[in-house]
This record gives structure tokens, sequence and C-alpha cells, in this order.
């Protein structure tokens, strides 16, 4: 199969603090609020460069949204960081009067998103941001993969017309893509072209999903591997296009099953091409404090429970 | 700027089409729309440099206006309309089905004068307070304007930004309450008591300023004080003292009538206590 090298061990909040500051260089409109997580989400390098274009909210996410939204009018382009269990559960309803719904151009940073946020435990492991985002009209919902993708998305959410929201996690984890790799959203990413089985990653899973394949291919099984980068919209065509030749998919995400990518999947393939899927997820369950990656064992959530997952729909052809 | 005579002949008919809008609907909020008729009179027909013609929603070197208390939606789309950013004829519409008048204002229904949703209450004042913010930052010495009621204040969300905005000095700011001392559950002192606001908000930084929301003089005079106080390091509060349903005896001062709709019969009696002065719509 393609072979991917570890580059380098990141975050892809690193990716977002970078993206901005370019999207900041790029751009004189793009502003950006926090609420006293500046450090943490990454939001210091723009802060210094441009001190003037940020506003420190203070502990209040709500009053940050709406506040966003009102400087988005005037052709601002806000962007408003905090941990991704405040920055979207907490503010639901901001987000879906003061920015879905008035179609106001600000874009929503979920920091420390998922399991992966590891030791502070499950108030702030948030596993239903995706499901809540994408249920907004007018939402686009992003989950990086790593943190050249993460520093991609960032700039491109800039770039795009609309309210956007974009995940990212805490820990170090591989770098794989590199600046060359197209980033579009709503383009999904060929990461291998297989036969037997359709992988959809997003997020931290992608590189599980590699691993996952390459060791598939050492006992003879030949794993498409594509990274859903863009959880909304989704790439119907190149995820049909996918399971049609393969016959089967297994979706993986750090996130509940309720509500995520594995839903969006399921609800395609069910009207238009009907095959077996498993999932890679959280099901049902808050997560609990931990170190990450033992967290994502734990859960299943990882290339190993992949391998399994993929043996088990395989079966089911 | 009008006389005070001509805003008030303004407001008159500005309640007149509150009331025959609701009728129409056979659902809205009539309380809090007749007690704000005389302010919004005030602020589009006198206080505010606004740009009706040629409605934008950056709003650049023109005063914003941002309803936080979307319900009453009625008195607003009356004003927007009196004041020439759409047909009259068009008040007719109100809560029905394809209107660019929906029950509660809506950026997605392309309606002019309307810049962000309202409704979810509580959220005004941030959305002022971003907007002003944005105005700081282009150099662009015009005001934003909010409005608020005193039932609404509950809400967590407008200390959030009170505490913002006063530590930030956004002094480009009025914010407006209604203070009616009505909400759905009855007297505001009695829900959960709003008390001391201008204490309240002096803690907070913030410059207060109290009028009679319901005299055109008082109310006038007020506003044109606001306006004196922005720019001096504070945002500016008018606590406005009004009576729900002011204007229509049977109405006022009963928080029954916050979101229920008069009846025919009850749209005449109401009707013939106010003199009809710009017409129709």
């Amino acid at each position: 199969m393609k072979e991917y090298k570890i580059i380098a061990e990141k975050d892809t909040r690193s990716g977002f603090g970078e993206g901005l500051l370019l999207a900041g260089k790029e751009n004189e409109n793009v502003v950006a609020l926090c609420a006293d997580l500046t450090p943490s989400v990454r939001m210091d390098l723009f802060q210094k460069e441009f001190p003037e274009r940020f506003v420190e909210v203070g502990i209040a996410e709500s009053n940050m949204i709406s506040i966003a939204s009102g400087m988005a009018l005037s052709g601002k382009i806000p962007f408003v960081g905090s941990f991704a269990a405040f920055s979207t559960g907490r503010t639901y309803d901001q987000i879906r009067q003061s920015v879905a719904y008035s179609d106001t151009n600000v874009k929503i940073a979920g920091s420390h998103a998922g399991l992966t946020l590891g030791e502070d435990g499950a108030t702030h492991q948030i596993l239903e941001d995706l499901g809540l985002m994408k249920m907004l009209p007018n939402m686009v919902v992003i989950n990086p993969c790593d943190y050249t993708q993460a520093k991609q998305a960032t700039l491109a959410a800039a770039r795009y017309q609309g309210p956007v929201y974009i995940r990212y996690g805490r820990p170090k984890v591989p770098v794989f893509l590199t600046e060359e790799t197209p980033f579009e959203i709503g383009k999904a990413l060929m990461l291998n072209e297989g036969k037997d089985v359709s992988i959809f990653a997003t997020g931290h899973l992608v590189w599980q999903a590699i691993l996952a394949a390459q060791q598939l291919e050492k006992q003879g099984m030949d794993a498409e591997v594509i990274d859903i980068h863009t959880i909304k919209p989704l790439d119907a065509e190149a995820i049909l296009k996918s399971v049609k030749k393969t016959g089967c998919a297994v979706v993986c995400e750090e996130h509940e099953y309720n509500g995520g990518l594995g839903d969006s999947i399921a609800q395609l393939l069910v009207r238009n091409y009907p095959a077996p899927v498993e999932y890679i997820g959280v099901d049902d369950s808050f997560g609990e404090s931990g170190k990450p990656m033992e967290l994502m064992a734990k859960y299943g959530l990882d290339a190993e429970h992949i391998k399994l997952a993929v043996e088990k729909v395989l079966k089911r052809k | 700027m009008k006389t005070i005579k001509e805003l008030e002949s303004i407001s008159t008919q500005i309640r007149i089409d509150v009331l025959r809008m609701i009728n129409s609907a056979a659902s809205g909020h009539p309380g809090g729309s007749l007690d704000c008729a005389d302010l919004f009179a005030a602020l589009y027909f006198g206080i505010m440099d606004v740009e009706p013609k040629n409605f934008t929603r950056a709003g650049v070197n023109e005063d914003m206006f941002f309803l936080s208390i979307g319900h009453i939606a009625p008195v607003w789309y009356s004003a927007l309309a009196r004041r020439g950013y759409f047909p009259v004829e068009e008040l007719g519409t109100l809560r029905k089905m394809g209107s660019r008048l929906q029950g509660h204002p809506s950026w997605h229904s392309n309606l002019p004068g309307v810049r962000v949703a309202s409704g979810s209450l509580g959220q005004g004042l941030s959305v002022g307070v971003g907007a002003a913010l944005s105005k700081k930052m282009d150099k662009d010495n015009k005001l934003v304007f909010t409005l608020h009621g005193d039932g609404e204040i509950e809400e967590g969300q407008i200390w959030e930004a009170a505490m913002f905005a006063g530590a930030n000095k956004v002094d480009n700011l009025v914010a407006i309450i209604d203070v009616n001392h009505a909400q759905i559950d009855g007297r505001t002192e009695n829900v959960c008591d709003s008390s001391s606001l201008k204490e309240k908000f002096l803690a907070f930084k913030w410059d207060v300023l109290e009028c009679n929301g319901n005299d055109m003089q008082e109310l006038v005079s007020a506003l044109q004080q606001c306006k004196e106080h922005t720019g001096k390091g504070k945002p500016v509060m008018l606590l406005m003292n009004t009576k729900m349903g002011f204007g229509v005896d049977f109405m006022e001062d009963d928080n029954g009538w916050h979101g229920k709709a008069p009846n025919d019969e009850q749209t005449q009696k109401a009707l013939s206590q106010l003199e009809e002065t710009l017409g129709d719509y």
C-alpha cells in the first residue's frame, strides 16, 4: 500500500494556531476571540502578531459567540476559540441563533476534543460536538487529522464565506501529510486505494486507519483508506464510489456513534447503496480520566480495533 | 428631527399597526410592542442616523439597532416599514407562511432592517457589543443601540456582556431596557426580582440614565442625553420605565397581554382609543 511516514509528532491545535496566524496575515479582516484559554488553544501566536485584532472575552463563551456574530456583520472574519466542549455544547443556542440561522461568517474552533484530552476527564472530553454542529443548517464541520491538515483547514475556513466549526485535539500525534497534500472543504482525501473494504476515518483515527491497513495488507487484505476531514458537507460521491467498489465499510471516529460521521455515512449508504458497515467510535458513553492513548485503546479507538472491525465487516459481505 | 407632536403621531400609528398585525396573525406579542412604540418612533424618526433606502447588513457609517427581545418584532417591523425600509403593505403578512416578517426577527428572511436573528433571549447585548467593537476597529464613529426587557435580563448572558462592555469601555453602545415589570409568569419582582437595576449597571461600570418611556418629550430628551454620554469611556444604559400595553387601557400594566393576540372585538375596542394618523397599511 501507499507508504506514509511520520514526519513529526505535533498537536492539531498547533496547526490551528499556525493556520490562524497565516489567515491573519493573508486577510486583515480576520479577528480572533478567546475565552481565557489563549495559549491552550494556541491563539497566542495571533494575539502577539495582531493585538489590535484580538479580543480577550474572559470566561464567557456564550458572550464570545454572540460578540463574534456582531463583529462579523461589518465583514470581519471572527475565529472564536475554546475547548470543544465549551465552544459547542455550552454555546449551542448562541451558535444556533446568532451564527447558523443568522448565517454570520463566524469560525468556531473547538480544541481539546474527544477522549485524547486525557486526564481532565469527561467534563472536558466532548464526544458529541460533531453531531451537535452537523445538525445545524448552514454549518460546515471539519475534523482535521494531523497538524498540517489542521493548518490547511484553518486557512480554508478563513477563505470560506459562512459558519464553520473545526475540531482540534490536544495530544501530539503523527504528522504524515505534507503541505503539498491537497485540501478542499467537502472533498474527501484518498489515502490508499484498495478493493476489499472501505475504511473511512476522521481526525485522530485517520493515522490509526493507516496503521490498520498496513497490518491488514500483511494478512492479504487490500483496504481502501479515505480521510473524511469534512463531516459536512459530506463527500457523498467519493464515499459511494468507494463502497460500490469494496462492498463494505468501517467508519472510524473519536466521537459518539450517535450523531457522528458513522451516522452520516450510514444514512448515505442506506439511501443509495446499502452495504455492511461497522463502527469505530464511542457507544453512548462519557469518557474518563487517563492517558490519551490508554483511553483510546480502552474505548476501542485504535488500529487494533479497526483491524477487528474490518475482519467482522468482511464476513458480512 | 421631527417635532414631539409628530413623533407622538407616528408612535400612535405604530400602535395601530401593531394591533392590526397581531390581530390578523391571530398570534404575537402586543404588550411589549405597545409600550415600546414611543421608543421606536423616537429612535427611527429622530435619534438614530440610519439609511433606510440603502440598507446594508454591515451598517458602515450609520447607527445600528439590535432588538434583543425578538418577540416584540411587530413594533420593530412597523417602525421599519413606516421609515421606508420596506413597503408598509407587507406588514399584513406578519407570521404568515412565506412572509419576510417572521414571528421573531430573522436575517434568513432577508427583511431590510434586520441584521441578526433574535428571539432566544439574552443574546442581543453581546451582538451589539460585537458590532460596537467592529465600529471601533474600523474608526466608524456611529453608535450601536440595543433593546432589552427587564424580564430578559434574567438571562445570564446579559451580565456576561454587561461585564465585558464595562470592563472594555465599549462607549459607542447605548443599551435600553424596557422596564415594564411584566413577564409571562407575572411581575418581574415576583418572578425573579430584578430591582436596583441602576446600581447593578453602575457596579458593572456603565453610565446609567433613566426616563419615562411613554412620555415622548422625556424619552427624546433622555435618548439625546444618552448620545451625548457616549465616547466617554463607559457603555450607556437607559432604563426606560413603561407600562406594558401602554396606549390601550384594557391592556395597560397587565402581563396577560405579553403574548396574546386581541380578538376582533378587542382589536376594534383598542383601535377606537387610537387616532389613525398616517393611514392603514
